[in-house]
């Protein structure tokens, strides 16, 4: 449901980027994300399409890469990702566990013509 | 025309973020102890709003600042229970940021309080994207809600400073089993602490509202150091 505002924060932070380069156009804008940051990638193509109407990166192709939510155990070091199961470790059930990956949440770069 | 990439590696709500920044400054500079109050709808965060305005009026002055997208109901239930209450309508939104935050700030005379409580929209999604700028996060998770929300939920409770479960009074009726609720939790957030109360039956809130003036105290004492 966020997905408005965290599609018109890129747009934000992209036309800030391409304005100081002097871009004349943008065409490719690189995101990283997370599995664990709650954000669905069609939403947020979907409200661009309307949002970036009429500015430097009307025509930019969004390119997702999407991180999994990845954990290490504690006790066994398994590395495991998420599979709809609880988080605890599935090799020895602990529940102490840590965050490898799966909370990124940024603009990596863009691609503009100047 | 030539083509090139420029590099970035910039958070995407970083707009957001500098604002919360701010926030965190003007609240500073007044002295006052924020806590941004996440929930489900229904978990009862206004409930313990009643009950800590109730509680603590006479050691400390209470501002609310209420999301919801729609209504006064809950800023109204801030101010009949006696505490300087301003409601945020996001006309839609499914969270507080940092900017309808500032707003409201800009709203108050800081410097007349001790403690503000921002109530967020209920939501366990959208909410933990968007950082404030108050001092801690604080949810609100209810026994009806199922022990199973710290696993679908893992940004929120990942995010958040203190957990309190509240409506312990229906744990005799719910098949909810506390120890996996802290196992989830304890996996997600080892170093979170979880409180078990009732506003109903007033059960645990003693523990609450020490935890609020020991975090107050410790709050003015870094500010001076």
């Amino acid at each position: 449901m966020h997905e408005l505002a965290v599609t018109q924060s890129i747009l934000g932070v992209v036309l800030d980027h391409a304005a100081k380069a002097n871009a004349t156009k943008v065409t490719k804008i690189y995101l990283v994300i997370g599995d664990l940051s709650s954000i669905v990638d069609e939403s947020v193509q979907f409200y661009w399409e309307i949002i970036a109407k009429d500015t430097l990166a009307e025509q930019a192709e969004l390119v997702f890469q999407r991180v999994a939510a990845t954990f290490r155990c504690l006790e066994c070091q398994t590395v495991y990702q998420l599979d709809g199961q609880a988080v605890f470790c599935p090799s020895c059930g602990s529940s102490r566990i840590e965050v490898l990956g799966g909370e990124e949440f940024y603009i990596e770069a863009i691609d503009i013509e100047t | 025309m030539s083509e090139q990439r420029i590099s970035i590696i910039q958070n995407i709500l970083s707009a957001n973020d500098a604002i919360a920044e701010n926030n965190r400054q003007l609240l500073k500079q007044a002295r006052l102890f924020s806590i941004n109050l996440m929930a489900s709808p229904g978990a009862g965060k206004t409930t313990l709003i009643e009950q800590t305005i109730k509680n603590l009026t006479n050691e400390l002055r209470i501002l609310v600042i209420d999301g919801d997208i729609a209504t006064t109901f809950d800023a109204d239930r801030a101010s009949a229970a006696g505490a300087t209450a301003i409601q945020i309508n996001t006309g839609g939104d499914c969270h507080l940021d940092a900017v309808m935050l500032n707003k409201a700030l800009l709203q108050a005379d800081l410097y007349q309080f001790d403690l503000l409580i921002v109530e967020n929209v209920g939501n366990l999604v959208c909410p933990a994207s968007f950082d404030l700028g108050t001092a801690l996060n604080v949810l609100v998770a209810s026994v009806p809600e199922g022990h199973d929300k710290p696993h679908k939920y893992p940004s929120m409770y990942r995010g958040v400073d203190y957990v309190i479960l509240n409506k312990i009074d229906l744990l005799p009726y719910v098949d909810f089993d506390v120890e996996f609720f802290r196992k989830g939790l304890e996996a997600l957030n080892p170093s979170v602490d979880l409180l078990l109360v009732s506003c109903r039956t007033g059960e645990g809130l003693s523990r609450w509202f020490q935890w609020l003036h020991k975090r107050i105290n410790e709050y003015r004492t870094l500010l001076v150091e």
